[in-house]
Formats: structure tokens, C-alpha cells, sequence
């Protein structure tokens, strides 16, 4: 699950990391007030769940409070790559000295966090990883013995050689080790880390992606989630036990298990079809689940065909029958539904489907076909 | 033969008195499956299936001779369930359950590896042999005792590739599902070379996805065997910063696409397959 940056920087400072003062506004009146109280130059940044905000025009330094307020009437209401803005930060602005970078993440290959920090902060970190890799120093954690003092020392020695600067920017790695941890994060990032005039070292920005199988253990954090920010069709879905990525093509794909979900739209793109989503009904064969899917697929206005594969183990074909035909009565679909069911008790699913009176095909490679060649699209 | 579990295993079930575990654990037996008994905190003395159920899984050893554990928990209680069973001995492990939080997994592998334990998951439909031992939640009808071995990070993949293999006459020496998180207890490099170590293993499938670099990390292995490696990979058509379904499949900037796997595993000496079909005609060539 990802947070908004004000929502990070909370849990930033709940465990020590150092952030500046910083308040949200809703209205541009709300930023005036704010810009007022802070009585400096002030930053005004949408907070948004998508990258890219600041070259997207989602970031603006003000120089006065009246400046904030139409910068604020600006940013507020902005379309950012799909995401509507409805929060903006207000925050001093710093004089910035250097800009380096700190992130940890959960490293698939060594099975264990990995913090990362660089010189070159403020830019975008994988461009760095591309372009200067001598540019980035990287420490593998042992999960269960933790991160030692000297450990973080020894990095922040790779972003300063002034000691002061150095145990503040060690705390400051301690600090978020402690916070990836306690929050079951399963990234957190400062871009950038700076040193401002009066030589503090603090985190001007905020990210941090929870690992949200872990949400039971947070509820407070669990309960930050922007639901406005989603797909609605992915929300729903959620609700309904389903797992569904909305995509741009047009034909509508139910398959059970993730893998075959996968293989199945890889086909359906192979002979020249394009998926109009992922959707995996998952293991039980609930009659519903099929009903719900169906009516998410439908609601998207560019399904012309709607193909069913499922391999029947636990799962039981004659249950997924029976929610087909549950769905054809309740939601009469406009378009053409292409279904295999092969596995468990699939000669009982086939006898229950000829009541619908379905177009069928023998192979998995065929029944894509169909699906692709009955929704009409060259 | 078979690698990790066979007619031989001594298999105990981890929360064998709750739904799911009591349910798979009658199909287990049904196969044919060793299972010696249950833990269940609290629910010791009691018994399931005709299997006894012990309060702790050192009781479990010490009383059945379990060397094998599978667990179906809720994802909360895996972490300590699982690091129990490795500190009583249990040599190799199998995490039935969706959702455990990343971090427990970190230290349940850390664990795991310092004391010598094989684990898959979580997030697995778990390992057959056919026609010796099945354990998880994956349905027998797919499969058949034979000479390819299997491994893949997706059940439903399993079983399509299974199917696919029992209908083309070959049959399957061993099926292992690695997991859908993106943190797993075993990874395709060692579960390769398992299948390498295994003389009755003539080839193996591997089925990868989107995400992550546990692919790209069996190249090198792949380099070492002698066993013919065929491999597909699901997710060619899936956009960036998508995850599909399973936890761990989703591609991060431009790390893990399909395509750039698919393209270093055949590099690797692995014979790329496009579709099921396509499993088959490759063994057939490759004289298997």
C-alpha cells in the first residue's frame, strides 16, 4: 500500500527521523494560513500517490503567503497522470547546502533489507543507477540482528566528511531502519537528505510503501489508505475477494490462479488480441466471485468479448458453472462469452452451461482465438 | 526417484485441526501420503484423521519421527509456527498460506538457512511426487508418476504443465511450487539443482513471471547442468508498477519484465517455450 507524503513524514517523525514542520491544506485559504504562520518562503506540494509530481508542475516555491494561496488554487484540483489532487503540503522551504539520498528496501535476491544511499539526492534514483552506479553505496542488513551504529555511520561517511554532519545523517539512518521496520515497510525513501544553512541534516520529502499483508498489525497505518486514489474497479474488487488490475485492451479475461491469469492474457496478446484486465477469481469457486467478476469486466465500456479459462482442482468446474450461468440471468451480458472449464468435475460444469448455450473451443490456444476472433476487432 | 519428498517422507501438518488443514490433510492421505500426525497448540491428545495431534511439533518429532512439516495457519501465526518446526529439526518445510507479512519471511529464510532447513513458500500449492506423496493443496488428477521434473512460481501453472506432461505420456518426477510473494523460502537456482542431484529426472520445466531477479539468478545454474531446462514465462503482455494477482509479480522500473527473462534464461542454455503446447515438442527434440 502506498501513503502520501504527509502520512510518511507523520510516521517519519513518530520514530525519530528528522522532518521539518509541514501542514496540510485542503483550501487555498487553508495554505494562506499556513504560509502566514510559518512567516517564510514556503514549498506547496500536491500529495499524490503517482511519481513524477514535481516535472508534472505538482511542486511550487512560494515566496509569501499570497503566493501560496494561488499556487495552492493551482495545485488543488490538478489532474496528475490520472490521480486528482485534493491535499496540498505547505512547508517551509529550506536553504539547501547538498541534497544526497537514503532508501531501504526489501531485497528479493538477498532475502533481507538493503539500504541504499547516494551523494547525488534530489534526482531520480534509478537514473543515478543507470547512469553514475559508482555513485551509490548499498549495505545488506541481517533481518534478525538488525542494524548496527557503526553500520550507519559507515555509510552516512559516504554522504559527508563533517562529523557533526555525519552522526546526524547515522541517526538519521538508524532512525529510518527503525521506522522500515516497526512499520512493515516494505520500501522508505528520503530524496532528498539535506544539510540546509544552519547545518541540520533533514528529510524534505517522504516515501513509504507498506506490505500490505501486514496491515493486520497496523491498523492506524491501514487506516491511511486513499481509496480515491484507486481504480475503482480494483476497490471493488478488493471488497470482493478478488484480485483485479484494470488494463486497456478489450477482451475481459476470468481465469483462477495468478499464473494462469498471466499465461492466459500473454496468448490472448499473442494472436493479436489485447487484455482488458487481469482478474484472478482465486481458489474458492464461490458462485458469486463469478458474478462479481462479470460485472466488473462489463462496466468497462471497451470489453467486447469476455473469455473464462479455468483449470478446476480445488476449485470445482460445475461451481464456476453454475456462477456463469447465475451472471448470464442477473447481468445479461451484451457481449460474447467465451468459457473453458477443463479439471474437476468438468463433464457436470459442460452439462450446466448448455443451458446459456456458450461458444466453446477444445485447446487453450483456441478458445483464446475465439474469444479475440468473436469480439470483432481486427 | 524424486526430489525433496517421497513415499518415505514423514510428514506432520501444522494447524492440522483447523479447516483447511483438516480438509488437505484427508486429501494427503488419500494419495497415499506418510502423514504422522498434527500440532496444534492446545489441542494436544486429540486426534484427526487417525493421526495423532501433539501440543508442540517437538513432541510431534520426538513421538511420530516427522521429518517433513507442512503448515495451513493463518498468515499471522506462520512466522513462529514455522521457525518452531526448523528449531525441532524439521529438515524441510512447506508454507501453504497467502498473505504472511514479507519481514516474517525474511527471518523465517535467515532461520531456515542456519540450520541446514529446506523451506518453499509461502504462498505455495505446494510439492507432489506423483504416486508418492502430495503435499499442499494441489489436485492429483493432473498428474502422473514420470521422468520431468517441475518448478514454477504459480500453482495453477503447475497444474497445466502437469496436465500437459501426463497427456503427452511423459509424467512428472517431481512438482514444486516455489510461491507467489516476492520473498520465498527456496528459489529456482536451488530447487534447479536438486533436480540436477536426481538421476530419475530426465528434464525439468520452469515457469517463471514478472517480477523480481529470481530468474535471472538460475541463469548461472542453469550454465552447470547437464539436465536439459525448458522455461516459460507469464507476464509478456503486463505493464510496469502492476502486480498481477500474486504478491511478487510485478515489474519495478524496468527490472523483471517477462521478456528480458525469457530472453537471459535462453541465453543460459534454457529451451524457451511460448505456450504448454509448445512443452512437449521440445522434450520430443531434445530426446527425453
Amino acid at each position: 500500500m502506498k501513503i502520501h507524503e504527509y502520512q510518511a513524514r507523520e510516521l517519519f517523525a513518530r520514530h525519530g527521523v528528522p522532518v521539518p514542520p509541514g501542514e496540510t491544506a485542503t483550501e487555498p485559504a487553508q495554505a494562506f494560513e499556513l504560509a502566514e504562520k510559518y512567516n517564510c518562503p514556503v514549498m506547496v506540494k500536491s500529495q499524490v500517490l503517482v511519481g513524477g509530481r514535481g516535472k508534472a508542475g505538482g511542486v511550487k516555491y512560494a515566496e509569501n503567503a499570497e503566493a501560496a494561496k494561488i499556487l495552492a488554487t493551482q495545485i488543488l484540483g490538478m489532474d496528475i497522470k490520472g490521480e486528482k489532487v485534493n491535499t496540498v503540503l505547505v512547508t517551509p522551504a529550506e536553504d539547501i547546502i547538498s541534497e544526497s539520498y537514503v532508501g531501504i528496501i526489501l531485497d528479493r535476491a538477498t532475502k533481507s533489507p538493503v539500504i541504499m544511499v547516494s551523494p547525488a539526492g534530489g534526482v531520480d534514483i534509478e537514473e543515478v543507477a543507470a547512469k553514475t552506479p559508482e555513485k551509490i553505496f548499498k549495505l545488506v542488513v541481517d533481518p534478525v540482528k538488525g542494524l548496527k551504529l557503526f553500520q550507519a555511520r559507515n555509510l552516512a561517511y559516504k554522504l559527508y566528511r563533517d562529523i557533526n554532519q555525519v552522526r546526524q545523517a547515522a541517526n538519521a539512518i538508524m532512525r529510518l531502519y527503525d521506522c522500515f521496520w516497526s512499520v512493515d515497510a516494505s520500501l522508505v525513501e528520503i530524496n532528498p537528505l539535506i544539510t540546509n544553512t544552519d547545518g541540520n541534516v533533514v528529510a524534505i520529502d517522504a516515501k513509504i510503501n507498506i506490505d500490505d499483508n501486514a496491515l493486520f498489525r497496523h491498523k492506524d497505518i491501514a487506516e491511511m489508505r486513499d481509496v480515491e486514489a484507486e481504480e475503482p474497479g480494483e476497490v471493488r474488487a478488493r471488497e470482493g475477494g478478488l484480485s483485479f488490475v484494470k488494463l486497456d485492451g478489450n477482451i475481459g479475461c476470468i481465469v483462477n490462479g495468478a499464473g494462469l491469469a498471466m499465461t492466459t492474457m500473454d496468448l490472448v496478446k499473442r494472436y493479436g488480441g489485447e487484455p482488458a484486465n487481469f482478474l484472478d477469481i482465486g481458489g474458492s469457486s464461490n458462485p458469486e466471485k463469478v458474478v462479481t467478476a462479470m460485472d466488473i469486466i462489463l462496466s468497462d465500456s471497451n470489453v467486447r468479448a469476455i473469455l473464462i479459462n479455468i483449470f478446476g482442482g480445488i476449485t470445482r468446474c460445475d461451481d464456476v458453472a453454475n456462477g456463469i450461468v447465475e451472471a448470464f440471468k442477473r447481468l445479461n451480458p451484451s457481449v460474447p462469452v467465451v468459457v473453458r472449464l477443463t479439471g474437476t468435475n468438468e463433464k457436470e460444469a459442460e452439462k450446466i452451461l448448455k443451458s446459456v448455450n456458450l461458444p466453446s473451443a477444445d485447446t487453450l490456444d483456441n478458445v483464446v482465438k475465439k474469444a479475440i476472433e468473436l469480439s470483432g476487432i481486427e | 526417484m524424486a526430489i525433496l519428498v517421497n513415499k518415505d517422507s514423514k510428514v506432520m501438518v501444522q494447524g492440522i485441526t483447523g479447516g483447511a488443514g483438516k480438509f488437505h490433510s484427508e486429501r494427503m492421505i488419500v494419495y497415499g501420503t506418510n502423514i504422522v500426525g498434527g500440532v496444534t497448540p492446545g489441542k494436544g491428545g486429540q486426534e484427526v484423521h487417525h493421526r495423532p495431534v501433539f501440543d508442540t511439533v517437538a513432541e510431534c518429532v520426538e513421538a511420530t519421527g516427522a521429518n517433513v512439516s507442512v503448515i495451513f495457519l493463518p498468515p499471522q501465526f506462520v512466522k513462529e509456527a514455522a521457525i518452531e518446526a526448523i528449531r525441532a529439526g524439521i529438515k524441510f518445510l512447506v508454507v501453504i498460506p497467502e498473505h504472511i507479512p514479507i519481514h516474517d519471511m525474511l527471518h523465517v529464510r535467515r532461520e531456515a538457512v542456519a540450520h541446514g532447513a529446506t523451506v518453499i513458500g509461502g504462498n505455495t500449492a505446494g510439492i507432489i511426487s506423483p504416486g508418492q506423496a502430495n503435499l499442499g493443496i494441489m489436485p492429483d488428477i493432473a498428474f502422473s508418476p514420470g521422468r520431468v521434473g517441475t518448478v514454477s512460481r504459480s500453482g495453477s501453472i503447475t497444474y497445466y504443465v502437469a496436465d500437459t506432461l501426463t497427456r503427452s505420456g511423459y509424467g512428472e518426477s517431481t512438482c514444486v511450487g516455489l510461491g507467489g510473494d516476492p520473498v520465498l523460502g527456496s528459489t529456482f537456482d536451488e530447487i534447479l539443482w536438486k533436480f540436477e542431484e536426481d538421476a530419475d529426472t530426465k528434464a525439468v520445466v520452469m515457469c517463471g513471471e514478472i517480477g523480481g531477479v529470481y530468474e535471472e539468478r538460475a541463469c548461472e545454474r542453469i550454465g552447470q547442468m547437464k539436465t536439459p531446462v525448458l522455461a516459460m514465462i507469464g507476464g509478456m503482455f503486463a505493464p510496469p508498477g502492476k502486480r498481477m494477482g500474486h504478491a511478487g509479480a510485478i515489474v519495478e522500473g524496468k527490472m523483471g519484465t517477462a521478456k528480458e527473462k525469457l530472453d537471459a534464461l535462453a541465453q543460459a542454455g534454457a529451451h524457451p517455450c511460448k505456450t504448454f503446447n509448445d512443452i512437449p515438442e521440445v522434450l520430443k527434440k531434445l530426446g527425453v
